[in-house]
């Protein structure tokens, strides 16, 4: 599904931020991605975002060269990829329910045709009654929970989630990642970028991705 | 959650769901500050181009005017009667088919014509002052002028007729400099115009970067997000042309009314002699219309470059 081989990114003539990545990830695998604030987690997600080019090596996705990719062809990977960004990126502009429905809308797709699978989504992730609610008035772990619905409405092949569960209170996490479990069962690759050590403890079957000092190590579930 | 497809959940009769914003801020303070910016420079490039054409229509006006009058001359000679000879000329020049109206001015016209220069009250009578006979042509063709030259030389010699050529082209040259200058105006307005829309719509781009990036990363195509700025900056840039525009045709319209009123006055006619009556042909009409069009399409264009310039930085 995504493979990186020897992969290496510096900006402009300084020095490399992350090199020598080698690793891939599996159709319907679960794998945390951690490493101290700044190793280069987030470098990392949007290199397999594709919103990064790399400065060396390949990245093999959905088993094309991401190098040799049109722009039509990376937007048809991309709605193939859930992405929770750390901040969020909700649009100040749209209710809860608009933000949620987002990927389909962009699809093309009736309103008519998702409206009860966003409504469902946003009570499954307890916003059901912020539906009209703008991002202004939600607290942080609600804006979370509309990124991470976000993410999932279009039922991703992968999910990339940058920090998902880092504004919400321990029982909401343990609600969401069992959303992320419910997507991995139903064969979802799942990505989640985390330093929280008692959040990887919950998933002894997760492969480890552990970046630091620009380098990259991966312990499968087995050795983690 | 569901298989995805939407049909096996009740669609939920939400009337309160609200589910039909636009993806681009209908109203924020960047667009009303875009749409102030294209509506003054719209009523300024409105001002120029119709004032414009009144002063290309008008100058045609003062050509065909003036180049269809002319003036015959009689100069007094002493024992000569010079009434006569004014009658005489007059009734020469209205049996020409091809003149319109002959008015002689009386003596008394005559020495009016003077006070600018010699002021009021004095006694004119002694002074040998050239009696003058307007002739208005019906057409401005050489052939007609000689042969009227030709009948007042054999029936009155002592007429000269002037054809005012040479300050006919004066009038033509300046004519044409004020034109060109009208022209000129008008298309540094639309330059400057164009370069204020462009840095406004840069602007008002400027805050929407964010939702470029978010639509770019949930898998909207370029073409989908291109489509909904266009959509969004032109209105704004309908919505402010249409205030310009408006406000450019109720102003001449108004000058119109005003002109028509003040009529009457000495300079309400001078004005109307040198500006028209400053009434709205359909001609003007049609190019505040295409001036507004055209500055909705500019915003909307502008956007949509702007949108894939920022697309491209980003892959």
């Amino acid at each position: 599904m995504l493979c990186f081989e020897n992969v290496g990114l510096r900006y402009g003539m300084g020095a490399e931020v992350v090199g020598d990545l080698n690793f891939s990830v599996d159709p319907q695998s679960f794998q945390f991605l951690t490493g101290p604030s700044g190793a280069g987690k987030t470098t990392i997600l949007r290199l397999m975002l594709l919103s990064l080019r790399p400065t060396r090596g390949t990245i093999q996705i959905f088993g094309e060269d991401a190098s040799r990719l049109d722009k039509d062809v990376i937007t048809g990977f991309r709605r193939r990829i859930g992405v929770v960004f750390q901040d969020f990126r909700l649009l100040d502009h749209l209710t809860t329910y608009e933000n949620v429905a987002l990927p389909l809308r962009v699809m093309g797709r009736n309103e008519a045709s998702y409206r009860a699978e966003v409504v469902e989504l946003l009570d499954w992730v307890g916003l059901g009654d912020r539906k009209n609610a703008l991002p202004a008035v939600l607290s942080g772990g609600e804006k979370q929970r509309a990124a991470i619905a976000r993410a999932l409405i279009a039922r991703p092949e992968l999910l990339l989630a940058d920090e998902p569960t880092g504004n919400v209170d321990p029982a909401m996490a343990k609600r969401l990642l069992r959303l992320f479990v419910e997507l991995h069962k139903s064969g979802t690759a799942i990505v989640i970028a985390t330093h929280d050590l008692a959040l990887m403890d919950q998933f002894g079957y997760a492969r480890r991705l552990v970046v630091g000092d620009g380098r990259l190590t991966v312990y499968d579930a087995e050795t983690a | 959650m569901n298989d995805g497809s939407g049909g096996e959940l009740p669609i939920p009769a939400d009337s309160q769901l609200k589910r039909d914003m636009p993806l681009v801020p209908a109203d924020s303070i960047a667009g009303r500050a875009l749409v102030v910016v294209i509506a003054i420079m719209t009523f300024l490039a409105c001002l120029t181009a119709v004032g414009a054409l009144l002063i290309a229509e008008a100058s045609q006006g003062w050509r065909a005017d003036v180049s269809r009058e002319v003036t015959i001359q009689i100069k007094p000679h002493p024992g000569e009667d010079v009434q006569a000879l004014v009658s005489k000329a007059t009734e020469v020049a209205a049996r020409s088919s091809d003149v319109a109206d002959v008015h002689a001015l009386s003596k008394s016209e005559s020495e009016h014509l003077l006070e600018p220069w010699l002021g009021q009250g004095l006694d004119l009578s002694q002074l040998p002052i050239p009696r003058l006979i307007v002739v208005h042509m019906q057409t401005r063709q050489q052939s007609d002028l000689e042969s009227l030259r030709a009948a007042l030389t054999e029936a009155v010699p002592q007429a000269s007729l002037d054809d005012h050529a040479l300050w006919l082209s004066r009038l033509d040259t300046m004519a044409d400099v004020i034109v060109i200058f009208a022209a000129a105006l008008f298309v540094l307005m639309i330059i400057a115009m164009a370069t204020a829309i462009g840095f406004a719509t840069r602007g008002a781009m400027a805050g929407n970067r964010e939702i470029i990036e978010v639509l770019h990363f949930v898998g909207a195509e370029d073409r989908y997000i291109a489509r909904q700025f266009q959509t969004h900056f032109m209105r704004l840039g309908l919505r402010g042309a249409a205030i310009g525009g408006s406000a450019a045709a109720i102003l001449f319209l108004a000058a119109s009314l005003f002109s028509a009123l003040s009529y009457s006055s000495a300079g309400g006619r001078e004005i109307a002699a040198l500006f028209g009556a400053f009434s709205l042909t359909a001609g003007a009409y049609v190019a505040i219309f295409v001036i507004c069009a055209a500055i909705a399409a500019l915003t909307g264009l502008l956007s949509r470059q702007i949108v894939f310039n920022h697309l491209r930085e980003l892959a």
